[in-house]
C-alpha cells in the first residue's frame, strides 16, 4: 500500500475494534498471577484480627516447621529493611500528621488486616496453612471507629502516637462568605453521608518479584495502575537504587483508584525476593482484598446553600469530616482537597466556604476511588440544589438553570478560583430531556401519585461537571501535591515504515492501545493496523505518571499527538530534502509529502522513515532519525459535563427500588473512539449507581468490617442493573489539540446523585426529603415510616 | 494424594493431587491454564466459570478430585485453531463480545463467556432480561453489563442462524 492510498483522518472519531481483546477473549491473558518463575516462592500474610492493639510477641517458630515453609519474619524481623514508610504524597498542610506505616507493624496494629508478619513457602497453600501457626500476642486497645467521636475530647486515640485523632484542617475560603449568608433570602442546610466503598477491581492484587540474576536488575511485577510512581517509591522505600529496578504493570484487571499505590505487599514481596534470591508472589484474596486495599468515600457532609430573593445563589459552605483510616496512603488526605474546586459545580455564586477535616480512625485507609473527591462533591451540591427547589418551590430544572454558567459565557472563573474552559449546560438538557420523555414522565408522576399508588415514580436530576485530566503541575505543587501531572510519550518510526508509540500511560482496561494507535495513524498517515502502542514496563515506557484521575487521554493522547507532530516535521525537512524543494513548499496529507503545486513529486512517510534509517541521503542539519519524544503538562485541567436523568420506581410496600429508565447525555468533548468512550461511561454508570442503591462498607462498634467478603458487600450483577441510554453533546476543550476531555469518571460522579433525587422524588409527597445511601429497601422503608409517624426523614 | 484424571479442552491430564485442591487451582497452578481466573473465595463473581460435563460451574467451587473422571471446558479450548485467521475460529460469543465491546480489563470476560454459553445451551434465543438473570453469578466491574447483554444476543443471533441485530434494551 502507498501513502496515497491511505486518506488522511480515517481514524479518529470512528469507532475502531480494540486491539487489546484478541488475547482477552481467548484466555491468553498474563495477569500477574498468571506468571510462573523457576523456583517461584508463595508469600502469605499474618493480619491483625483487631482493630487496634499493642502487638506484645510475634513468634514465627512453629511456622517455619510447616511443610514447604521457607521462611518466616515478624515486623520486627524486616524493620531494618525499610528505608521509610510507605509514602504519603500530598502532605495537604504543613502541619498535617502522617503516623510512619511500616509495611509491616511492629508494635501496634492499627485496623483489622494491619500485617504483622509473612510466611513464605514452596506453594500458596502451604503459605496460607503456615500463617495459623505464627503466634502474635495482641494486647487490646479502644477501636476509634466513628469519625466524629474520634475528635471529641477524651477520645481514645487511633495510634498512640499521636496526640490527637486530627490529621489536618484544611480550608479554602472563596469570597465574602459571610455576606453571602448574612441577610440571604433562604439557606438550605443539609447533612449528606457519603458512605465508605470498597473499590473492588475483578482481579484481585498480586505481586510477583524476581531478584537480580545476570544484572543487578530486580524486577517486580504487579497489578498496578502506576508502575512508574511505584518504581521510585519503592526504590525509596526498600532503599533499592531506582536504576536498579524494574516495575512491570503486565495485564491489569482494572483498577478505579484502587490499584493507585504504594502498597505494603509490593515492598514486602521487593524485599523478600531481595533477601532470599528467590522470585515470590503474594496474591491476595478477595477477603483479604476488602481489608488490606484502600477503600474510597466515608465523608461526612455539612452543606448550605444561600439564596436571593430571586433564587439566584449567593454562596455555599462546606465542612466536611473525611475518614482517612488508620494510615495516610499515597494520595489519602488529597482526595477530599480535589472535591474542594467542585461544590460550587455548574452554578455562579459570589462566595464558597470549604473546609475539610481529615480523621484517623482504626478502619482501612481509604485513597482514591474511580472520581476520588469529585463523587462526593456533586453528590451534595446535586442533592442539595433539589432540597433547595423544593424548599423553594420551584422545578429542580427551574432553579439549575436559573444558576448555571450559560453556554456564551465560557470560558468562565468559578469562586473556587478554575477557569471552565467550555461547555454547554443548556444543549446536553435539552437533549436528556428530549430522550428520557421528560415531560411525559412528570404527567405519568402525577397521575400516580394521584391515585395513590404503591409503587410511585420519582425522576432525578444530576447536571454534574467535573475537573479531571489530572493536571497542570504547577497546580498540584500549590496543593502541596509531590509530583508533577505531565505525561509522556515516545513515537518511533521503525525501517519498514511500521510504527512504536510508547506511551506513560498504564492502561487497564481502557483501551489505549486503540486510541492511541488512531491518533498515531491520523497524525502520521499510516494505517492503523501499523501502530503498536507499548506501555506498562519501565524498562520500555521509561517515563510516565500512568493512569487515573481520567487522565490518560487528556493528557497521555495529547503527548501522542505532540510526538507524532515533532515525527512529522523532521520528515518534512527530510521530505523537502529529497524532493529539492523548500520546506515551506511541501504540504503533509495522509501520510504523503508533496510539493505545492507539484503534487507528483511526492513522497511517503514511510518511504522518507527508510531514507532515515539509511542514512544515506539527509540534511546537514539534522540527525538522522525521526524518532521522537514528548512530555506535556495541561495548562488547565478537563471540564467534562452532562445532563443525567433516572426514572425510579418505588414501592412503598416494600421499600424496593428499581431504576426503569436512565438517560445520560454526556459531554466529553472530541471523541477518538466512541464506542470506548460509551463503554467507560456504562462503566462508570454502574459505580455510581452501585453506591446510590447497592454498596455500603460497614463496621462495627469493635471495628471489625461486617463487610469482608462478595457474600455481604453487595456488587451489583446484570441483573441489578438497568439498560442505559447514552449520548452525546460536544464543546471541545480548548486546553489540549485534540479537544478532549476525561471520560472515565463522569458516569460515577453524575449518576448517584441522579439516582438518590429520583429516589427522594418519588416519596417526596409522603413526607420523605432524604435517603441515606444505599437506598437498600430497607433504608428506604425506614424512611417512609419515620416520614408517616410525623418525624422530618 | 489422591489420583485425578480429566480432560480439559481435549486433552487427557491424570496427577496426584490433594483432596482439599480446588479445581480453578488444579487448572492455573497444575496444569498451566491460567486463562481462567480467580475473581472471590465466596463464589460470587463467577471468574473462575468452566464448563464439567456441559454445565457451567465455577471451579473455585469444586474439588479437582470432584472432576475426576470429567470433561472439562475452559475458555483456552473454545476457539478453534486457525493460523491464517485467529477471529476467525473465534466462537460466536468471543467474536460478539469484541465486536459489541462487550469486555474492558478482560478479567471477568472467560467466565462471563463459559457462563453465556451454557445459557445460550438452555435457551438459545433470550431475552434482554434472561440474560441479565441467567448472568447474575458473573460480576463485570468494568462494563456495567449493557455491551455484554447486546454481546450475548448477538452471539445467540448468530448461533441461530438468524440475522444479526444487537439492538437492545429502551
Amino acid at each position: 500500500m502507498t501513502a496515497l492510498d491511505t486518506p488522511p483522518s480515517t481514524n479518529v472519531g470512528v469507532t475502531k475494534l480494540r486491539k487489546e481483546d484478541a488475547h482477552l477473549v481467548t484466555g491468553r491473558t498474563t495477569w500477574t498471577d498468571n506468571i510462573t518463575l523457576t523456583g517461584m516462592l508463595h508469600v502469605a500474610l499474618v493480619r491483625s484480627p483487631m482493630a487496634h492493639a499493642k502487638v506484645t510477641n510475634v513468634d514465627v517458630s512453629a511456622a517455619l516447621e510447616q511443610p514447604g515453609v521457607v521462611a518466616a519474619f515478624s515486623g520486627a524481623d524486616l524493620a531494618d529493611n525499610w528505608a521509610g514508610g510507605l509514602p504519603c504524597a500530598w502532605p495537604v498542610t504543613p502541619d498535617m500528621k502522617s503516623p510512619t506505616h511500616l509495611p509491616l507493624a511492629t508494635d501496634e496494629v492499627r485496623y483489622v488486616g494491619d500485617a504483622v508478619a509473612v510466611v513464605v513457602a514452596r506453594t500458596r497453600y502451604q503459605a496460607a496453612d503456615a500463617t495459623e501457626h505464627v503466634v502474635v500476642d495482641y494486647e487490646p486497645l479502644p477501636a476509634v471507629v466513628d469519625m466524629e467521636a474520634a475528635l471529641a475530647d477524651g477520645s481514645p486515640l487511633a495510634d498512640t502516637s499521636l496526640d490527637s485523632n486530627k490529621s489536618f484542617t484544611w480550608q479554602k475560603i472563596d469570597g465574602e462568605i459571610d455576606d453571602a449568608f448574612d441577610g440571604a433570602a433562604h439557606v438550605t442546610t443539609r447533612r449528606f453521608i457519603n458512605q465508605r466503598l470498597i473499590p473492588t477491581a475483578i482481579e484481585p492484587r498480586s505481586v510477583v518479584c524476581a531478584p537480580p540474576r545476570e544484572t543487578r536488575e530486580t524486577t517486580l511485577w504487579s497489578a498496578t495502575q502506576v508502575p512508574h510512581i511505584l518504581r521510585l517509591m519503592l526504590a525509596l522505600t526498600c532503599g533499592v537504587p531506582e536504576h536498579e529496578l524494574r516495575v512491570v504493570a503486565p495485564d491489569v484487571g482494572g483498577g478505579f483508584g484502587s490499584k493507585l499505590n504504594v502498597y505494603a505487599e509490593e515492598a514486602i514481596c521487593l524485599v523478600l525476593a531481595r533477601k532470599l534470591g528467590k522470585p515470590v508472589k503474594w496474591t491476595e484474596t478477595r477477603s483479604e482484598g476488602y481489608q488490606a486495599t484502600i477503600h474510597g468515600r466515608d465523608q461526612i457532609q455539612d452543606v448550605s446553600l444561600a439564596f436571593n430573593e430571586d433564587h439566584t445563589i449567593r454562596g455555599m459552605k462546606v465542612e466536611l469530616h473525611a475518614d482517612m483510616g488508620a494510615y495516610l496512603q499515597l494520595v489519602t488526605p488529597g482526595v477530599p482537597i480535589l472535591g474542594a474546586f467542585m461544590y460550587n459545580a455548574i452554578y455562579k455564586m459570589d462566595a464558597l466556604s470549604f473546609t475539610c477535616h481529615g480523621v484517623f480512625t482504626n478502619k482501612t485507609p481509604t485513597d482514591a476511588y474511580r472520581g476520588a473527591g469529585r463523587p462526593e462533591a456533586t453528590y451534595a451540591i446535586e442533592r442539595l440544589i433539589d432540597e433547595a427547589a423544593n424548599e423553594l418551590g420551584v422545578e429542580p430544572f427551574e432553579l439549575r438553570e436559573k444558576n448555571w454558567i450559560k453556554h456564551e459565557e465560557f470560558p468562565y472563573m468559578t469562586v473556587a478560583g478554575i477557569e471552565y474552559d467550555s461547555g454547554n449546560y443548556e444543549a446536553a438538557t435539552a437533549k436528556a430531556k428530549e430522550i428520557f420523555g421528560y415531560d411525559e414522565l412528570r404527567a405519568e408522576q402525577a397521575q400516580r401519585r394521584d391515585s395513590g399508588d404503591p409503587v410511585q415514580l420519582g425522576i432525578g436530576i444530576s447536571t454534574f461537571t467535573e475537573m479531571c485530566g489530572l493536571a497542570p503541575s504547577r497546580v498540584l505543587g500549590s496543593l502541596s501535591y509531590g509530583a508533577g501531572g505531565w505525561e509522556h510519550a515516545s513515537v518511533r518510526m521503525l525501517p519498514s515504515g511500521k510504527v512504536e508509540v510508547i506511551t506513560g500511560t498504564s492502561p487497564h482496561g481502557q483501551g489505549h492501545v486503540t486510541s492511541w494507535s488512531q491518533i498515531a495513524a491520523d497524525a502520521l498517515g499510516v494505517p492503523y493496523e501499523d501502530v503498536e502502542v507499548r506501555h506498562g514496563d519501565t524498562n520500555v515506557a521509561h517515563k510516565g505518571m500512568d493512569t487515573y484521575g481520567s487522565r490518560s487521554l487528556v493528557v497521555g493522547g495529547y503527548a501522542v499527538q505532540v510526538a507524532c507532530d515533532k515525527v512529522v516535521a523532521k520528515a518534512k525537512k527530510v521530505a523537502a530534502h529529497l524532493l529539492e524543494a523548500a520546506e515551506d513548499d511541501i504540504e503533509f496529507s495522509g501520510g504523503t509529502f508533496s510539493v505545492s503545486g507539484s503534487p507528483d513529486a511526492n513522497t511517503s512517510i514511510q518511504d522518507i522513515s527508510l531514507a532515515v534509517f539509511a542514512a544515506h541521503d539527509y540534511p546537514e542539519d539534522m540527525e538522522p532519525s525521526l524518532d521522537s519524544d514528548a512530555t506535556v503538562d495541561p495548562e488547565n485541567f478537563s471540564y467534562p459535563h452532562g445532563t443525567h436523568l433516572c426514572a425510579t420506581e418505588v414501592d412503598t410496600e416494600t421499600g424496593r427500588v428499581t431504576i426503569r429508565s436512565y438517560v445520560a447525555v454526556d459531554d466529553v468533548g472530541k471523541v477518538i473512539n466512541p464506542q470506548i468512550v460509551e463503554g467507560q461511561v456504562h462503566g462508570g454508570l454502574a459505580q455510581g449507581i452501585a453506591q446510590a442503591l447497592y454498596e455500603e462498607a460497614v463496621y462495627d462498634a469493635e471495628g471489625n468490617l461486617t463487610t469482608g467478603s462478595l457474600l455481604d458487600y453487595y456488587v451489583p450483577s446484570a441483573a441489578d442493573l438497568p439498560h442505559f441510554t447514552t449520548d452525546r453533546t460536544e464543546t471541545p476543550a480548548t486546553s489540549n489539540p485534540l479537544g478532549v476531555k476525561g471520560v472515565g469518571e463522569a458516569g460515577t460522579i453524575a449518576s448517584t446523585p441522579a439516582v438518590i433525587n429520583a429516589v427522594v422524588d418519588a416519596l417526596r409527597h409522603l413526607g420523605v426529603n432524604d435517603m441515606p445511601m444505599p437506598a437498600s429497601p430497607r433504608n428506604v422503608w425506614e424512611a417512609l415510616q419515620a416520614a408517616s409517624n410525623g418525624g422530618a426523614a | 494424594m489422591t489420583s485425578v484424571q480429566m480432560n480439559v479442552d481435549g486433552e487427557t491430564h491424570s496427577d496426584e493431587v490433594e483432596p482439599r485442591l480446588l479445581l480453578v487451582h488444579y487448572l492455573r497452578d497444575v496444569l498451566g491454564k491460567t486463562g481462567t481466573n480467580v475473581g472471590c473465595d465466596t463464589s460470587n463473581c463467577g471468574a473462575c466459570t468452566v464448563h464439567l460435563d456441559g454445565r457451567s460451574v465455577k471451579s473455585c467451587t469444586v474439588l479437582a478430585v470432584q472432576a475426576d473422571g470429567g470433561d472439562i471446558d475452559t475458555i483456552e479450548g473454545l476457539a478453534e485453531f486457525n493460523s491464517d485467521d485467529e477471529e476467525a475460529g473465534w466462537h460466536p460469543l468471543q467474536r460478539a463480545f469484541h465486536t459489541e465491546h462487550g469486555l474492558q480489563c478482560g478479567y471477568c470476560t472467560p467466565g462471563m463467556i463459559m457462563a453465556a454459553k451454557d445459557l445460550l445451551n438452555e435457551n438459545p434465543d433470550p431475552t434482554e432480561d434472561e440474560v441479565r438473570h441467567g448472568l447474575e453469578g458473573n460480576l463485570c466491574r468494568c462494563t456495567g453489563y449493557v455491551n455484554i447483554v447486546k454481546a450475548v444476543r448477538t452471539a445467540a443471533a448468530e448461533m441461530r442462524g438468524d440475522k444479526v441485530d444487537a439492538e437492545v434494551g429502551a
